[in-house]
């Protein structure tokens, strides 16, 4: 029987021969990952009373949300993580300073495997899908059980397509794209469902790229979602939900804006009017990569952040912060007037350095901007691509950075 | 547990749009709590912070289309389960909520039509997959719970799901180990 990408490594996964959409099978788990709320996890899984984990040598635990501890309390729930690690013999630990945020780490060192299943603790495990992986996120006494037993239950998701063709006009990235498709489709648009992206725009994106589509389709609903790898591919004549058929060129030609307070509330740049900003965020599992600094530090070369705007930087990893000191993007990006955070998830979540105060507006290249996320819940975040929150950086309210480099 | 226990009966304490997300069920800046019965001193904290107060035991919180969208935030069903919350009714929710509630025994049922409003009283039967609005004497039909979920309700959640299974493969291998000593020892003789 033909098979979509998520029927197919489910079928393996349960020792089937074929699943269908909505048959609820058994999966044997490759890889499973958490971040702080491991200790979350810890205390579920010692609830349970199971001596040992499953397999230490397939858990990853990587500290990401506040690093290093901006308290007491959060120092104490990564002391407890270390702990525990050390006793369970868990070989696959990124602490502070030797990693970064969880997907990038995952990724960078070939932890994902195409066609695996991976699950993590962390909604945006749906990245992993670039690579091949039926990657989900579930909650931290479903991982207690996958750290007992080794195996989830999943219900089989029907599959829908993106086949997305033309030319991504200059300034505008995959950033853009999967705005203007949350926009489209809303933020249940993908429910329950895995997504496959493939069509010639896709598969001329870079790795970096492909993994900004799966981090975002988390925020249409997705359970998975993939782009194309050569060694895993859907059957020919497997059977597709829907399919959707985007023509990048027409449909992208403006980079595209979520607006305060949700991911869907997507209009283009020209849409917006004067929106000033008091801060500008560029960094996140979604836009903390190499590439988005590299076109960050094109924009904001020789130029200086406005006076009224922060300018926060946060390498997605500790080897990209790196490779982005030795390319010298960082020492641009400084220079213009940004400050850099160390590799983690910084002010995305609302937890550390970088939080907003009522009234502030802020341009981030992460993923969320719901009401409160990043601060105050009277302040505002618009979600735009890199280039977007580079040149309103510079521009001191959301500007198109043809505009500022002209 | 009964057919029965599996029937529950509640007043709306509150009715909510569309989308309503972890953040604003449970803000980012309490998610170094994970006592789980603390994180109901949050529940809609910023957005919705008289709804708490409002609260009463076994009440029923009707949502929208997509209820829990967002994050993989456990504390946001940790904080709804804890405030005395009786079930979860919505049009639709977002997946990792839906199973995180299974997980910690809170029920959801999901509602495409339900119509009710704050103040009305609900009869939910979870296995039939109905709803009695019994303020406005309308049925409406609830997509009934898949076995697996009902089984994790019926014991109350995951961990102690998992924490009889583990028990019974424990008592499982011990019976085998003396079997083995037994038949050891016949050897001997």
């Amino acid at each position: 029987m033909a098979m979509t990408l998520a029927e197919k490594i489910l079928a393996r996964a349960s020792g089937r021969e074929a699943v269908v959409p909505d048959q609820v099978v058994v999966a044997r788990v490759d890889l499973a990952l958490s971040h702080e709320n491991a200790d979350l996890v810890r205390k579920s899984f010692q609830e349970i009373g199971v001596a040992r984990v499953w397999d230490p040598g397939k858990i990853v635990i990587i500290l990401d949300h506040r690093v290093p501890a901006e308290s007491e309390k959060t120092a104490t729930t990564h002391q407890a993580i270390r702990e525990f690690v050390r006793q369970q013999g868990i070989r696959h630990f990124y602490d502070v300073g030797r990693g970064g945020i969880c997907h990038q780490v995952l990724a960078e060192n070939g932890h994902v495997q195409p066609g695996m299943v991976v699950v993590g603790t962390d909604s945006h495990t749906t990245t992993h899908g670039a690579f091949g992986a039926f990657a989900a996120g579930i909650g931290a006494t479903e991982m207690a059980g996958v750290w007992t037993e080794g195996e989830l239950w999943f219900k089989t998701p029907a599959t829908m397509r993106i086949e997305v063709d033309g030319e991504f006009a200059p300034w505008i990235s995959a950033k853009d794209l999967i705005l203007y498709i949350i926009g489209q489709l809303g933020a249940d648009g993908a429910d329950y469902r895995a997504v496959e992206f493939d069509g010639p725009a896709i598969r001329r994106l870079s790795v970096a790229s492909r993994m900004v589509l799966a981090n975002l389709s988390m925020e249409m609903g997705a359970k998975v979602a993939f782009t194309p790898v050569e060694e895993i591919a859907p059957d020919a004549g497997a059977r597709y939900e829907r399919v959707i058929r985007i023509d990048a060129s027409r449909e992208v030609a403006e980079p595209q804006i979520a607006c305060p307070h949700a991911v869907d509330n997507v209009k283009p740049l020209s849409a917006l009017g004067n929106v000033p900003v008091e801060q500008a965020v560029l960094g996140s599992c979604t836009n903390g990569r190499l590439e988005d600094f590299e076109i960050a530090a094109r924009i904001l070369g020789g130029r200086r952040i406005h006076e009224r705007t922060r300018l926060i930087v946060i390498p997605a990893s500790q080897r990209i912060y790196l490779e982005a000191m030795r390319l010298g993007y960082i020492q641009t990006m400084v220079e213009a007037g940004a400050m850099v955070n160390p590799p983690g998830c910084g002010p995305c979540v609302g937890v550390h350095q970088g939080i907003l105060a009522a009234g502030e507006a802020c341009v981030s290249s992460t993923n969320r901007n719901f009401l409160g996320r990043m601060g105050s819940k009277d302040s505002m975040v618009y979600l735009a691509s890199p280039a977007v929150v580079a040149a309103s950086a510079v521009a001191g309210r959301i500007a198109h950075p043809a505009e500022v480099t002209a | 547990m009964s057919d029965q226990a599996m029937k529950l009966r509640g007043r709306v304490a509150v009715a909510l749009s569309d989308n309503v997300d972890t953040d604003v069920i449970y803000p980012g800046r309490y998610l170094n709590i994970t006592d789980r019965e603390k994180t109901a001193e949050h529940l809609f904290e910023l957005a919705y912070p008289e709804i708490r107060a409002a609260l009463q035991p076994g009440d029923i919180i009707l949502g929208g289309k997509n209820f829990g969208c967002g994050s993989s935030r456990e504390q946001a069903t940790a904080a709804v389960k804890f405030s005395g919350v009786g079930a979860v009714v919505a049009k639709s929710f977002a997946r990792i909520f839906f199973r995180n509630s299974i997980n910690l025994g809170l029920p959801v049922v999901t509602a495409p039509a339900v119509e009710a409003r704050a103040g009305d009283e609900l009869e939910i039967d979870l296995l039939a997959g109905k709803i009695v609005n019994l303020t406005t004497g309308v049925v409406f039909g609830a997509a009934p719970l898949d076995p697996r979920a009902v089984e994790l309700l019926e014991a109350g959640g995951l961990i102690p799901y998992l924490k009889v299974r583990s028990q019974k493969a424990e008592v499982r291998s011990q019976k085998a180990e003396g079997r083995r000593r037994n038949e050891g020892a016949g050897d001997e003789i």
